[in-house]
């Protein structure tokens, strides 16, 4: 069983990455849940998906709660530090390093903790990758998602071409070629 | 075949595999997508309606015709809805009739937490609450099936996390029902007292039999384990109890209302200690407390916010809390208006002015959060016209020339007519302003009828909010750009001012449906004074460096406001 925390911005293409772990968790003989946010915070708002895959425990609920999230996979700094309480001990922390300013500080009336990375690195294992320069390199700014993917694909028991199915099966024909580039990136990062 | 759906896909689906004819629905989170998805059924009629109350009745007429229907809603569209609801339970139907309503506790995207169970008790509506996606699609098919046995509509409800889950459902195939024959009954369809006090009695004898039988129903079954403990649950809950309590005996209740007496006896019997675990209002606890049967739950768990497996655990078992989410020093994310959002121009001069506003539920309802902070009420669909026109009322005349209401184009072809209507009547002189971005925003663009698109996003007749203002005999209309910020202010000045009742229709589409964004804007830092006025409109692409300002171009998508507050000329388009 695996407990996955995607954490970002509201617009970030979270549920994109959702959509493919659950899709390739089902391909693979796996029991399923996704737990999506839609409404009032996919408006720049903080977005927490959760996605668990079982193929030996029964599941019932489709939230991870704190504790008990083997990978947190974080699309942007200060997300990753909220949600550390999501991670296990052992568990590891992806950070795509970008900053995003929440209202409130951009209104001044409260910092962006300047150490958020370090705090993040202190208390987790943490891999940090830059994958909105890798998705730029590949075509679009927008599959940072999918580069996401890549680095989080050498955690989870499924061959490479599994991913390269399931992310056929989940994104535009147009898009595809671009997706498997950011993946085949993210899946080399080291 | 199985397919990773939501809870939202799943009714969708099992709506086309019960052989539903007819669909409306207005949208709501966390229930758009089912009708969002209903709609890529050709075999299934489906549409927007203006509001909850007219879905509701255009399911039932086409019930009565005949045909399975469908509607769908969040929790507070019920209360629109009630008015025919609460009849349709005693007139009943021919062909099912089910109404999705989805509850959502947390209030993730809401301005309430109410228990859409409590509504099915007062209206004698039966009501199912199911556990994941594949019951979704099973739960609903029964409910059709029950519609038709018991002649009566159902409610099947929702809670945010079964219907925003994914969870593995097995397809099956559609059944084609023929429409059923229609014939005149005026005894049961015209609801005048005669008619209705004989189906009242229907209705008290209607619900004694379903309880009764409620208590062989498959879908209200007992999971046997440990009986030291025993759980009464049902809907995400029940998700939450196999995980905390993996060794306690569980009744699900498939059925919410009405409840089978003789089948909790026998599980409350057969336990050494009852709980009874249950999202929201001790719906279920109260009632089996009435029974004289000793059990616990909310005093453990409080009412307001979701269950989750780990508090489940704590209360019940005496496990570690988890502690707080530690937020010490983290700044909060709450949502804000898009870059590039229309409603940003009008929230700006509104502010400026120093108005009170009335305002309504959509994307503007952000207009409230800082720097922009411009609200004042916001309550339920429609009540800004409503309670500025109270305001003007208790006030006098000038406080009208200090009040603005604002509502969107969608909310006011929801709710907001008949309160314009009211205040035309009734010989208001306010100003109301209709922040139309040709779209249902905050609940995921959605078309609607002042837009000019149907579900399918086919062109259809748009309501002429202009010519309507007219109709009702309202003097002053003016339409306006809100990103042309002097001649908003102007008319917004010159309508607060006058002494008559006004309508100010304040557009621009939303810059998510804008299919080309402009080009980034930069901050020249040579003619940048660090002065900070365009910071005053929190557009989130824009922050302070120690130079000046920086616009963040990923974000940015060139509409151009910022520039318009700077007297320095730095803000510019990229070169
Ligand atoms: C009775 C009721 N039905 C549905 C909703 C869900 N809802 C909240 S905001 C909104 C859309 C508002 O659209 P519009 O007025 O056009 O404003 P926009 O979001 O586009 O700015 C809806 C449908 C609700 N809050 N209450
Ligand atoms: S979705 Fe449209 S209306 Fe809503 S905040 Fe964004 S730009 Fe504004
Ligand atoms: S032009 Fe200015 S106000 Fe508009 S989106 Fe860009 S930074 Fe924001």
């Amino acid at each position: 069983m695996y407990n996955i925390v995607i954490v970002g911005v509201g617009g970030q293409g979270t549920l994109l990455a959702s959509k493919i772990l659950g899709q390739l968790a089902m391909n693979n003989g796996y029991d399923v849940r996704v737990s999506e946010v839609h409404g009032m915070s996919q408006r720049g708002g903080s977005v927490v998906t959760y996605v668990r895959i079982s193929n030996d425990q029964p599941l019932y609920s489709s939230i991870v709660e704190q504790g008990q999230a083997d990978i947190v996979l974080a699309f942007e700094n200060l997300e990753a530090l909220r949600a550390l309480p999501y991670l296990k001990a052992d568990g590891t922390m992806v950070v795509n390093t970008q900053e995003i300013l929440p209202m409130p500080v951009i209104t001044g009336s409260t910092k962006y903790p300047e150490d958020c990375l370090s705090r993040v690195e202190a208390n987790a294992n943490t891999i940090k990758i830059n994958a909105v320069d890798i998705a730029h390199e590949c075509g679009t700014y927008r599959a940072a998602n999918v580069v996401l993917m890549g680095v989080c694909a050498k955690m989870l028991p499924f061959a490479e071409d599994e991913w390269h199915k399931a992310i056929e099966q989940c994104v535009k024909p147009k898009f595809l070629e671009i997706n498997i580039s950011a993946f085949d990136r993210g899946y080399a990062y080291k | 075949m199985k397919k990773l759906l939501l809870g939202n896909e799943a009714i969708a689906r099992g709506a086309y595999e019960a052989g539903v004819r007819v669909s409306s629905a207005y949208p709501g989170t966390p229930s758009t997508e089912i009708n969002e998805n209903v709609a890529t059924y050709p075999e299934i009629y489906s549409e927007w309606a203006p509001n909850e109350k007219v879905a509701v009745e255009v399911a039932l007429g086409a019930a009565v015709s005949g045909a399975r229907s469908l509607a769908c809603m969040k929790h507070v569209g019920l209360n629109v809805a009630a008015d025919p609801f609460f009849t349709a339970t005693y007139t009943g139907v021919n062909a099912g009739m089910v109404v999705v309503v989805a509850d959502d506790p947390g209030m993730h995207s809401s301005q309430n937490e109410q228990d859409t169970r409590m509504l099915a008790r007062a209206s004698h509506a039966p009501i199912l609450d199911p556990s994941n996606s594949q019951e979704c699609k099973d739960f609903l098919k029964l409910a059709y099936d029950i519609s038709e046995k018991y002649d009566t509509p159902v409610i099947l409800r929702l809670t945010t996390r079964i219907a925003h889950a994914r969870t593995l459902v097995e397809l099956e195939d559609r059944i084609e029902l023929p429409l059923r024959e229609y014939n005149r009954d005026i005894k049961k369809f015209v609801s005048m007292p005669a008619n209705m006090i004989g189906r009242h009695l229907y209705v008290e004898e209607r619900e004694a039999r379903l309880a009764n039988d409620a208590n062989k129903l498959s879908i209200n079954k007992i999971e046997w384990a440990d009986r030291t403990v025993g759980v009464i649950t049902s809907g995400a809950a029940y998700n939450y109890v196999k995980e905390a309590m993996p060794n306690a005996s569980v009744l699900k209740l498939g059925l919410a209302y009405p409840m089978p007496r003789k089948l909790i006896e026998e599980f409350a019997n057969a336990v050494d200690t009852l709980y009874v675990i249950e999202d929201m209002e001790p719906f279920y606890e109260d009632a089996i407390k009435s029974w004289g049967i000793k059990c616990s739950g909310k005093e453990l768990t409080g009412v307001q916010g979701e269950l989750f497996a780990r508090k489940i655990a704590a209360k019940f078992q005496g496990a570690e809390e988890a502690g707080p989410m530690n937020t010490q020093g983290i700044p909060a994310r709450p949502p804000v208006l898009c870059p590039g959002c229309p409603h940003r121009g009008l929230y700006h001069i509104l502010g400026k002015l120093k108005l009170t506003v009335c305002s309504d539920i959509g994307c503007y309802t952000l207009g409230a959060l800082p720097p922009l902070s411009g609200v004042d009420t916001c309550v339920c669909m429609g009540a800004s016209i409503g309670m500025a026109h109270g305001m003007e009322k208790a006030r006098g005349a000038m406080q009208a020339k200090k009040t603005v209401a604002v509502l969107g184009d969608s909310t006011f072809c929801h709710s907001g007519l008949t309160g314009l209507l009211n205040m035309a009547y009734n010989r208001s002189v306010g100003t109301v302003i209709v922040a139309d971005n040709s779209i249902t925003g905050m609940t995921g663009h959605q078309n609607n009828p002042a837009n000019g698109y149907d579900i399918h996003g086919e062109p259809t007749t748009a309501l002429d909010i202009v010519k309507l203002c007219e109709a009702m005999g309202i003097n002053n209309v003016r339409v306006v750009d809100p990103f042309d910020l002097k001649e908003l202010e102007k008319v917004v000045r010159e309508e607060t001012e006058r002494d008559e009742l006004s309508v100010i229709i304040s557009r621009r589409p939303c810059a998510l449906i804008v299919k080309q964004p402009g080009v980034p804007f930069v901050c020249d830092s040579e003619k940048c004074r660090n002065c900070g006025l365009c910071m005053k409109i929190g557009c989130p692409a824009i922050r302070k460096i120690e130079t000046g300002v920086a616009v963040d171009p990923t974000q940015c998508v060139g509409c151009g406001l910022c520039a318009q507050l700077c007297h320095f000329g730095a803000l510019n388009p990229e070169a």
